[in-house]
């Protein structure tokens, strides 16, 4: 098995209405294969000639052996390019590339996992939860979102998780109040020895936070912050870089999808997104000119 | 790859006229996960500086129709980190590199040129005139004849190989500014950079990146980028020039070349298709193959009178080519 990834027009299998989301599965077997969970595709929309360029980066839901393989991933209608995804219909082609970047890193022993989701990004954690079961980890859910409909996955993390706490803002599913209210108890109860979350970046930063409160290592996926600003999802256009403090202590500009989407938490400057730290390696000096 | 594709740039042979444009290809570790450098033309760096640069603060880049608008304040390791790392990794691809460079000044300009004078493995130097003088208000050297040539100059006088200068579509007359990078000792010229531009995001009401405005690439630039191949080889039709700006097909890269183009880089379009480079090269060779021309021939055809018919070339017999073959033995 190669870890490059591949680039293929893949077949349609089903597109379906998910709450507020769309879900879609794709037959793409040479993907399917090398998939690690964290790991997302990109997909083209518009069709082959297209006025859109950016490729839309999905973190992907589930892997099936199903047709020599699928890939199926969950999405938001955001824009017209998402929207043109939506109306995909079986047998239409999409093309797609994948997997890209870097997985969750998993636990060598048979540990306690706790995975935090929220919005449709949370459907990154699924693929996750099944390999930390084969390994014996035990898996616990917190999921979160404004209402009912905007929580992917209550269902199936009830079914397949050890305990599974859900939490809408307006009360419509599970506890209300929101992930940040729930999850320092959810650790506790879980005895966690490890936090994943996934999903909005305001989740990410509470994940992180709460995560190093208990002395516990985290690690997220940054992919709505890479659906948000990056264009090519390869590595190529640097357009999605956030700032990164390494090992030697130095600030890096990293690229949310070849250097992640799966990040530690404690090394995202989470304060300083959508800036460029005055300390961070390359950062502009005064007087130096800016440029296009 | 058949003799019929390949091009020179002035004393620089090339197998054949595809390449990818700067700062559209990554480190090229990037673009290598789906199809082998080598089989470029050549692979264009992205602009290196002489210091670590880590850029502008994100959003960087918007879609807009045809096309993308981005920001990036010319991010990059750095001129020490970018011969350490990443072109040793590129020599070992064998593919023939092109080296952008990128300055403030004409002295960072100078310095380059200087750092890269004695490295070998380095197929030309493309001088990217579209940067900020700092010296001069910010202005950038592409708006300015004298300016331009000023930094042209300076690379070239420290080069050992060829240098190509790529200029900015966004001025009065680009004839003006090739010629004056031509008199300064440019082997070559690379059209067109990105063209400013603008976009406002209609939820936060302000402009959508925190450059405020942007570079325009894609499909939307290439008439423009057109334009401006056809003029300047009209000017200067000993030039060499590399056609660049929203080449997404086999047919665009054509165009270019009829309309002067001996090379031509895709940029944007690899953002999209990260493939893009080698089929582009296929659906050319088939386009010329078609109009049973050789590539030389082709260059700079459309300013020829209606009736000029260029040499013929037979039909080329369909041949294993020799790799492919020998994956075939027993």
């Amino acid at each position: 098995m190669s870890d490059t990834p591949v680039q293929t027009s893949a077949t349609v299998l089903t597109v379906r209405q998910v709450q507020d989301y769309h879900a879609m599965t794709l037959v793409a077997p040479a993907i399917a294969e090398r998939f690690r969970p964290g790991q997302f595709v990109a997909l083209a929309v518009g069709g082959e000639h297209t006025s859109r360029l950016v490729r839309r980066c999905f973190g992907v839901y589930e892997v099936k052996s199903d047709y020599g393989g699928t890939v199926e991933v969950v999405f938001a209608d955001r824009d017209l390019g998402t929207a043109w995804l939506a109306g995909r219909r079986a047998r239409d082609q999409v093309d797609l590339v994948g997997p890209l970047g870097r997985p969750f890193r998993l636990p060598r022993d048979p540990v306690s996992c706790l995975l935090v989701g929220g919005g449709p990004g949370g459907a990154a954690l699924f693929a996750l939860a099944d390999t930390l079961h084969r390994r014996g980890c035990q898996v616990h859910f917190v999921l979160g979102g404004p209402a009912a409909r905007q929580v992917f996955g209550s269902r199936m993390a009830q079914r397949i998780g050890d305990t599974a706490v859900i939490t809408t803002e307006d009360g419509s599913l599970g506890e209300r109040g929101t992930v940040r209210d729930v999850l320092p108890r959810a650790i506790q109860e879980t005895g966690a020895d490890v936090v994943y979350g996934c999903g909005p970046t305001r989740l990410l930063r509470t994940v992180t936070a709460t995560a190093a409160e208990h002395g516990l290592p985290s690690q997220v996926s940054v992919e709505e912050f890479l659906q948000e600003t990056g264009a090519c999802g390869i590595g190529v256009c640097m357009t999605c870089v956030l700032p990164i403090h390494g090992e030697d202590g130095v600030t890096r500009m990293v690229r949310a999808c070849a250097d992640g989407p799966v990040l530690r938490g404690d090394r995202v400057r989470w304060n300083d997104l959508g800036t460029i730290p005055f300390d961070a390696l390359g950062a502009p000096r005064a007087l130096s000119g800016g440029s296009k | 790859m058949s003799t019929r594709m390949q091009t020179a740039l002035g004393s620089l042979e090339l197998p054949n006229p595809v390449m990818t444009a700067s700062g559209c290809g990554g480190t090229g570790r990037e673009l290598a996960q789906f199809f082998d450098l080598a089989k470029l033309g050549a692979f264009v760096t992205m602009s290196v500086m002489p210091q670590p640069r880590a850029g502008r603060p994100t959003p960087r880049m918007a879609e807009t129709p045809s096309g993308l608008l981005t920001a990036m304040g010319l991010p990059g390791p750095g001129i020490e980190s970018f011969l350490e790392r990443d072109l040793p990794w590129l020599q070992e691809q064998d593919a023939r590199i092109i080296v952008s460079v990128a300055g403030n000044s004409v002295e960072e300009f100078a310095e380059l040129a200087g750092r890269l004078r004695d490295v070998s493995g380095i197929a030309a130097i493309e001088v990217n005139v579209a940067c900020p003088n700092i010296e001069d208000r910010g202005r950038m050297f592409a708006w300015h004849p004298t300016a331009a040539a000023a930094v042209v100059r300076a690379v070239k006088t420290n080069a050992r190989v060829p240098v190509l200068a790529k200029l900015a579509p966004d001025v009065t007359d680009i004839v003006t500014i090739a010629l004056a990078c031509v008199d300064a000792g440019a082997d070559g010229l690379t059209l067109i950079n990105t063209m400013e531009g603008l976009a406002i995001d209609a939820q936060t009401l302000r402009p959508a990146l925190t450059g405020v405005s942007g570079g325009l690439s894609g499909p939307a630039i290439r008439p423009i980028a057109l334009r401006c191949v056809y003029q300047v080889h009209a000017a200067l039709p000993g030039t060499p020039i590399i056609g660049v700006g929203g080449i997404a097909t086999g047919l665009d890269a054509l165009e270019f070349v009829l309309a002067g183009a001996s090379a031509v880089a895709v940029g944007t379009t690899l953002f999209h298709d990260p493939s893009a480079g080698p089929r582009i090269l296929r659906e050319l060779e088939d386009a010329l193959a078609a109009r049973r021309m050789r590539l030389a021939d082709a260059v700079g055809l459309a300013h020829k009178p209606a009736g000029y018919v260029p040499p013929q070339v037979r039909p080329e017999p369909k041949v294993d080519e020799p790799g492919e073959l020998k994956e075939r033995l027993p």
